[in-house]
């Protein structure tokens, strides 16, 4: 790694943006008449919205909505829409870039590729196999995520692989395996206006699923009353029947107690408790002394309001409880999960209509990316690396043998600490921006600075990017076919309306060429990315995950299959449990205590204030597409700290001014907003942003035991007035993220009109 | 055979401020990247409250009349178009004395334009932009039937009292059963209320009087929940004053 100030790149910002653009490739003029409208999905969020891609003359000028697409008829949020905006955008990477002492240079394929190789090989001589790890990412194809996996395992031949589904919703994933057996929403989307209850838990679905919002309104239209749990008053919580604005990280109290409630007021299924599940007189006894009062003490709710929500929900025959991030992202996420889970079987409303249960998977393909083996536990299919037979049948279907076949690796945080303690030497990163998405922003910076060689797949240069040794120009969605699964588990289509521009290639090729150049390509030998999707389909054949009667010819006849899809002529399975099975081995639905504990760090006197982050509707993860297109960043340039009134009059703070807000790790200067819309100890701010800007600065880098995901949601802070220099540098930071982007045949927005 | 136009919807309570719909309109072949539809914050800081608003197409429009050039007009779908280009002056007029707020005199070409339903969409059968994105049904396009039907516990109206004036619209906009037309304008009882949460303590308590609500109504949800700010907080000053972008 050489010396460049990554963290300060003036002439890299300069060089290779982010730039905002507003305009299509052919400019408003000449926008030409498509000769084509591809049929596909937008890539952002786990909704996997259909869209129509406008191509003309191998370029995507525009969209159309796709109104046959049964998930969203044609309805997009503004990221949708503007996204074809990327395609062609002035930032693209179009050769491979190799560091020099002053930044980049343009080098060959061969220079560039024979590099990485040659680095691999002689770190791995030196330090073995295992000092090379892979960090993905699940805004990735299922196809490109099976292919992450073979290819860290066989190409690389590392354990060391994990992806970004880790800074996401894996705690809804070990929750769900927990309870489950199956690590899926329950339930399509259909099932949700035909429920008369509503709970979402922990999740801004106004903001971060928008399209999912008709679902819910459908409801409300046949009566179904809204309960939301969130300490912000988001627009879904506006409009709810109930909102629980609790204390960041005090979730699992509040599950215990409305337990508590369904128990003593016998708002209870014993049949399904009876007859389906296991663990139930733990639980029951668990939850004995979780009061209302005992939570609201807590939580910061009042016991009433928790006593209304629990006869709400005990007493309605219908119900859909969803949760997201907002409860997922913490040290005790799993719990959360469970805690969720408990109220649903309990209560016995699963596996019927309008009876549903599922997280709301954020990334574009988050299911589908954690099923096909790229975790650092798991084989595809969903199927468990330490299993010997589960390890037998993906051996036989790659052709190796099992020494081969490397064992479970470390997680995602735990890789970036190893890369901090010098254990892990190299790493190629695809699909992921840590230095926005990673907690404890400064810790990684330094991981990064002290990786020996590090490689980043990307098509545009993230800010990660920044630190890499090699860069190598990959591609976006549009342009290379394959398929996703959304949130409810539907698979469907991902179609190329384009080819990769002048020197950028599909990612599948650069994970296949560095592979057969390390001497391990006759494990690749894939004419297409169909080809990559039939070796998927024998690899999760048995496996819970199991895609093996999906075609991508069904896909398109059918607008989804929904897996499990064991067979050709399996019609797929859109509601999981209706035979009130669990995918146990004992076929039981498994209950679990979650006995209420803190959050890793909780104010205290030096650091007094509740500290959470999340997403805007106008910004996709670490922004690395949306921060470069015009209309997106006027509605929301850059983060801010949202605050209630009475803690601004305390500290002395006003609307707008500007405020620096620090941790026991960092400090971030934004804009302060003063709003009636949050708890009074608590401020917010949103993620989308890196380095200076990253809210990730202040967040703490403790984990969940179980499913290794980083508390996100709490952590303990202080707000002060900016200084005159912190504030000089936001303005210059800000600044930075409104640079134009200068393209020679564009003609901007509004100018040089008939 | 020309294609019946039918009616369009907003539905204020959906709204998420997403802009989908600003985001959509500019996209049209015609617009080049300019948006006819507005999306306001109704009450900054205080709520999450966003209302779109599109062209109302009033039966009677204000902008037309008020056009000194006879440039603004009305097709027998009862569609109010972008003033013509050859006669159009660009004087304002429309823009000041649209009720809605909606025409916008674009000054680079200057002229007026507008939202026009989408009438290159709506007069091929398809539905406008706005309303096919809308991931809420805050804007939605249809027949009254079918509203009626499918959001039983709000109904659509289109009629407006603005002081005097009374406008019946094309568009409809969704409300509760109670209400019949939407009264713009500021009541005598409401004179010299004191912001946004004096004039909502007012209205409600004049509700609660005409038996509309129920007497204990919270005015926002936060504000139901018990929680304070932590203790011992010392506020901070800098020599110089706040600092801002």
């Amino acid at each position: 790694m050489a010396d460049v100030p990554a963290a300060d790149p003036r002439h890299l910002i300069e060089e290779y943006g982010p730039h905002i653009s507003d305009s299509p490739v052919t400019g408003w003029n000449d926008k030409p008449i498509p000769d084509k409208l591809v049929e596909t999905h937008c890539c952002f969020c786990g909704m996997q919205c259909g869209i129509k891609l406008a191509v003309s003359d191998n370029k995507v000028v525009g969209f159309e909505p796709w109104e046959e697409f049964p998930f969203n008829e044609g309805r997009l949020c503004p990221k949708g829409v503007k996204r074809y905006m990327q395609t062609h955008h002035p930032d693209r990477l179009l050769d491979p870039l190799i560091r020099t002492d002053s930044g980049f240079r343009k080098a060959t394929w061969d220079e560039a590729l024979d590099l990485i190789v040659s680095k691999i090989q002689d770190i791995q001589k030196r330090l073995g196999h295992d000092a090379v790890g892979m960090m993905s990412g699940v805004s990735l194809s299922n196809e490109k995520s099976y292919l992450v996996g073979k290819f860290a395992r066989l190409g690389l031949q590392t354990k060391q692989l994990d992806y970004n589904g880790r800074f996401c919703m894996v705690s809804a994933g070990a929750g769900n395996k927990k309870a489950f057996g199956i690590d899926r929403a329950a339930n399509t989307w259909q099932d949700i206006p035909e429920a008369e209850v509503l709970f979402v838990a922990g999740s801004n679905v106004s903001e971060c699923f928008p399209t999912l919002m008709h679902y819910i309104w459908k409801a409300r239209d046949r009566g179904a009353q809204v309960i939301v749990v969130d300490p912000r008053l988001t627009p879904i919580s506006r409009t709810a029947e109930y909102h629980l604005a609790l204390r960041p990280g005090t979730d699992s109290a509040l599950y215990q107690a409305l337990l508590h409630e369904l128990i003593r007021n016998n708002w209870l299924d014993h049949e399904f408790i009876a007859e389906c599940c296991t663990g139930w007189e733990e639980l029951r006894t668990s939850v004995e002394t979780c009061t209302p009062e005992w939570a609201g003490e807590i939580c910061g709710l009042d016991p009433d309001l928790i006593r209304r929500v629990a006869e709400v929900w005990g007493k309605a025959k219908t119900s859909f409880l969803m949760h997201a991030r907002g409860i997922e992202q913490h040290t005790k996420g799993t719990d959360n999960v469970l805690g969720c889970i408990n109220l649903v079987l309990a209560t016995g409303r699963i596996g019927r209509k309008g009876c549903g249960y599922g997280t709301i998977t954020g990334q574009g393909n988050g299911q589908g990316g954690r099923e096909h083996g790229h975790k650092c536990d798991q084989l595809p299919g969903n199927r468990d690396i330490e299993n010997p037979e589960h390890r037998a049948h993906i051996c036989k279907v790659w052709d190796i043998t099992d020494e081969q076949l490397p064992h479970k690796g470390v997680t995602a945080v735990e890789m970036f600490e190893q890369a901090h303690d010098g254990e892990l030497a190299a790493m190629i990163n695809i699909c992921c921006n840590p230095i926005v998405s990673h907690p404890d922003t400064n810790y990684l910076r330094e991981a990064l600075e002290r990786l020996e060689f590090f490689v980043v797949i990307d098509f545009f240069m993230s800010e990660t990017a920044r630190y890499a040794d090699v860069i190598l120009p990959g591609s976006l969605h549009e342009e290379e076919e394959g398929t996703s699964t959304s949130a409810e588990a539907r698979v469907i289509r991902i179609r190329a309306a384009v080819t990769p521009p002048a020197n950028a290639r599909s990612d599948s090729w650069i994970l296949i060429e560095i592979a057969r150049r390390l001497g391990q390509g006759k494990y690749f030998p894939y004419g297409n990315t169909q080809e990559i999707f039939e070796e998927l389909r024998l690899a999760s054949s048995g496996g819970t995950a199991d895609y093996a009667g999906i075609t991508w010819e069904r896909i398109e006849r059918e607008m989804g299959v929904f897996w499990p899809c064991p067979t050709v002529d399996h019609p797929g399975t859109p509601r999981l449990f209706e035979d009130r099975k669990s995918y146990h081995a004992d076929g039981k639905f498994h209950l679990y205590p979650t006995p209420y504990r803190l959050s890793a760090e909780v104010p205290d006197a030096e650091y007094p204030i509740y500290y959470t982050s999340g997403r805007s509707v106008f910004h996709y993860l670490s922004g690395t597409q949306t921060r470069r297109i015009k209309f997106l960043v006027d509605q929301c340039p850059g983060p801010t700290c949202e605050m209630h009134p009475e803690l601004a009059t305390a500290l002395g703070l006003v609307d707008r001014q500007l405020v620096t807000v620090e941790s026991r790790r960092g400090k971030l200067t934004v804009p302060l907003e003063v709003v009636d819309t949050i708890r009074h100890d608590t401020v917010f701010v949103p993620y989308h942003w890196a380095e200076r800007l990253a809210a990730n600065q202040i967040t703490i880098r403790a984990l969940d035991p179980i499913s290794k995901m980083p508390e996100f949601k709490v952590a303990a802070c202080r707000v002060r007035p900016a200084t005159p220099e912190e504030a000089q540098q936001l303005r210059v930071d800000y600044g930075d993220l409104r640079l134009l982007a200068t393209s020679k045949d564009a003609s901007p927005r509004g100018e040089n009109r008939p | 055979m020309t294609v019946v136009i039918q009616d369009m919807f907003i539905d204020f309570q959906r709204c998420i401020g997403c802009m989908a719909c600003v985001a959509a309109c500019s996209e049209c072949h015609t617009h080049r990247g300019n948006s006819m539809i507005h999306v306001d914050e109704v009450d900054p800081g205080h709520s999450t409250q966003t209302v779109p608003m599109i062209c109302m197409h009033c039966k009677v429009p204000t902008c037309a009349m008020s056009c000194p050039a006879d440039a603004i007009k009305m097709d027998e779908q009862g569609i109010v178009h972008s003033s013509l280009k050859p006669r159009c002056i660009a004087c304002r007029n429309c823009e000041l004395t649209c009720p809605f707020g909606v025409p916008i005199i674009q000054e680079d070409i200057q002229q007026m334009q507008k939202c026009d339903m989408c009438y290159d969409r709506t007069s091929a059968g398809k539905k406008p932009m706005c309303a096919t994105v809308c991931p809420t049904g805050a804007i939605s396009y249809g027949n009254v039937e079918d509203m009626k039907r499918n959001r039983p516990h709000s109904k659509p109206i289109n009629q407006w009292r603005f002081g005097k004036q009374l406008v019946e619209t094309r568009v409809y906009v969704m409300v509760p059963h109670d209400i019949d037309e939407m009264l713009v304008d500021w009541p005598e009882m409401l004179k010299g209320a004191q912001g946004p949460v004096d004039l909502a303590v007012q209205l409600r308590d004049r509700f609660i009087q005409m038996g509309k609500l129920p007497t204990e109504v919270p005015l926002g949800p936060v504000a139901a929940t018990p929680n304070q700010i932590p203790e011992n907080l010392q506020p901070t000053t800098v020599p110089g004053g706040p600092e801002f972008l």
